[in-house]
């Protein structure tokens, strides 16, 4: 009775046995080799993955993940898979391909082999579910392998890619003697605030700057953690004895920064960046005017 | 370690030149307000360059060294605060608010200078 109510259970296969029973899988999909992959490629195309890519291109794609899938399912190593997926996702990432569409892929792969598994042994419900067991971990591996392979080479991008960002977002600009400007565009995290107060010191000290015309018209939004570091940036300078002039900010921050109460009182601001290289420049003692008026003058 | 102080024309210089005892900025300030109606001094610069901590005492005595010698007719400018330790003393809330502050040496002789010509010119001074 209770054998009756149980699963049919097969025992447990051992690891001997898992292994025969891979390659004589592996025998058979190799075999079936154009069909399947043809199979896989027409069922990309309905589910309109990959739509980036011509069907030219699938194809020669889906032929190297075949052999690599196989590949795996036979020797149970990933390494080379993984660095295919590397290669593969470095080529395919910039031509827009998302992360569903590459799980997607895999996933159709999958279940691809999985029905002709189904074929070829639903007539043996043992063999099947022995078969399935020996399956279903090696692909699910393989799915997860290229998963990551791919999610991993975007961060590897976006890593890449904030690293330039941050190297190219704060710079300090000497325009004249001991007049320094910063212009800010983009937004200001906590990491990027404590950036730029090192830059704007060391800027500061290197160049013997008197004032320093921070202009952050391209800054979107300011939360109260950064306001406060700016606030901080500003009064650090005045200890190294410099005047930092902050210009261009935006209805939204002004509003911003009152409503959350921010004390700007020790902070220098100007409308816009050319209001804040005149101050700065009448600050310095210089008076910029027209040639014509000078010689006038002189 | 007692800091030097050195007279030059009209203003006196101390530079200091190892982190400081309690003791010591305590001396220091002792030293430098005696010294101001001394000498008759006009300005005071305070060199901290080499100074890579400042701690709240120290702080707060530049700011008294800074008040006391305007009350006896000096005015004091702090020098050479290093960035990282003017950044530190920022996020403590130690600012030397009402302080005057200047980048070297040079450029805290260059602001009395420039502040005692704002004050009107100097009797027995040079030029001006």
């Amino acid at each position: 009775m209770d054998q009756m109510l149980t699963k049919p259970t097969i025992s447990p296969m051992s690891a001997e046995a898992t292994a025969a029973m891979l390659r004589e899988l592996v025998a058979h999909l190799r075999q079936n080799r154009t069909r399947l992959r043809e199979e896989w490629v027409q069922r990309i195309i309905e589910a309109q993955l990959l739509t980036a890519m011509s069907k030219e291109e699938i194809f020669a794609e889906a032929t190297s993940v075949y052999d690599s899938y196989l590949d795996v399912l036979e020797t149970g190593s990933v390494e080379a898979l993984q660095a295919y997926a590397r290669n593969l996702s470095e080529r395919i990432i910039p031509r827009g391909v998302e992360t569903h569409e590459v799980l997607g892929i895999v996933l159709l792969l999958r279940d691809v082999l999985a029905r002709e598994l189904f074929t070829r042994y639903g007539s043996d419900f043992g063999t099947l579910n022995n078969v399935l067991e020996a399956y279903e971990p090696a692909a699910n591996r393989i799915a997860t392998t290229v998963g990551v392979g791919f999610v991993q080479e975007r961060e590897r991008v976006i890593r890449q890619q904030q690293e330039a960002i941050r190297e190219l977002s704060t710079p300090v600009l000497p325009v004249r003697e001991r007049l320094l400007i910063l212009p800010i565009i983009g937004v200001i995290d906590p990491m990027r605030a404590r950036q730029l107060t090192e830059q704007l010191l060391r800027g500061v000290r290197t160049n013997r700057a008197k004032v320093a015309v921070m202009d952050i018209t391209g800054v979107p939004a300011i939360d109260s953690t950064v306001a406060n570091h700016l606030v901080q940036t500003v009064e650090s300078a005045r200890l190294l004895g410099a005047t930092v002039i902050v210009t261009g900010l935006s209805p939204e921050i002004a509003q911003t920064l009152v409503t959350i109460g921010v004390d700007l009182g020790k902070m220098n601001t100007v409308g816009d960046l050319q209001g804040g290289i005149e101050e700065a420049e009448r600050m310095l003692g210089y008076k910029v005017m027209p040639v014509r008026e000078a010689t006038q003058q002189g | 370690m007692a800091v030097p102080i050195l007279k030059q024309g009209n203003y006196l210089i101390a530079s200091i030149q190892a982190a400081l005892t309690d003791a010591d900025l305590f001396e220091l300030r002792n030293a430098l307000v005696t010294q101001v109606g001394r000498f008759r001094s006009r300005g005071v610069v305070v060199d901290v360059t080499a100074l890579d901590v400042m701690d709240s005492f120290a702080v707060r005595t530049l700011r008294d060294i800074a008040q006391m010698t305007r009350l006896r007719g000096a005015e004091t400018v702090i020098v050479g605060i290093q960035p990282e330790v003017a950044f530190a003393m920022v996020q403590l809330g130690l600012t030397l608010e009402e302080v005057a502050t200047a980048l070297d040496l040079e450029e805290g002789l260059a602001y009395l200078v420039e502040r005692s010509k704002r004050t009107g010119p100097e009797i027995g001074s040079h030029g001006g």
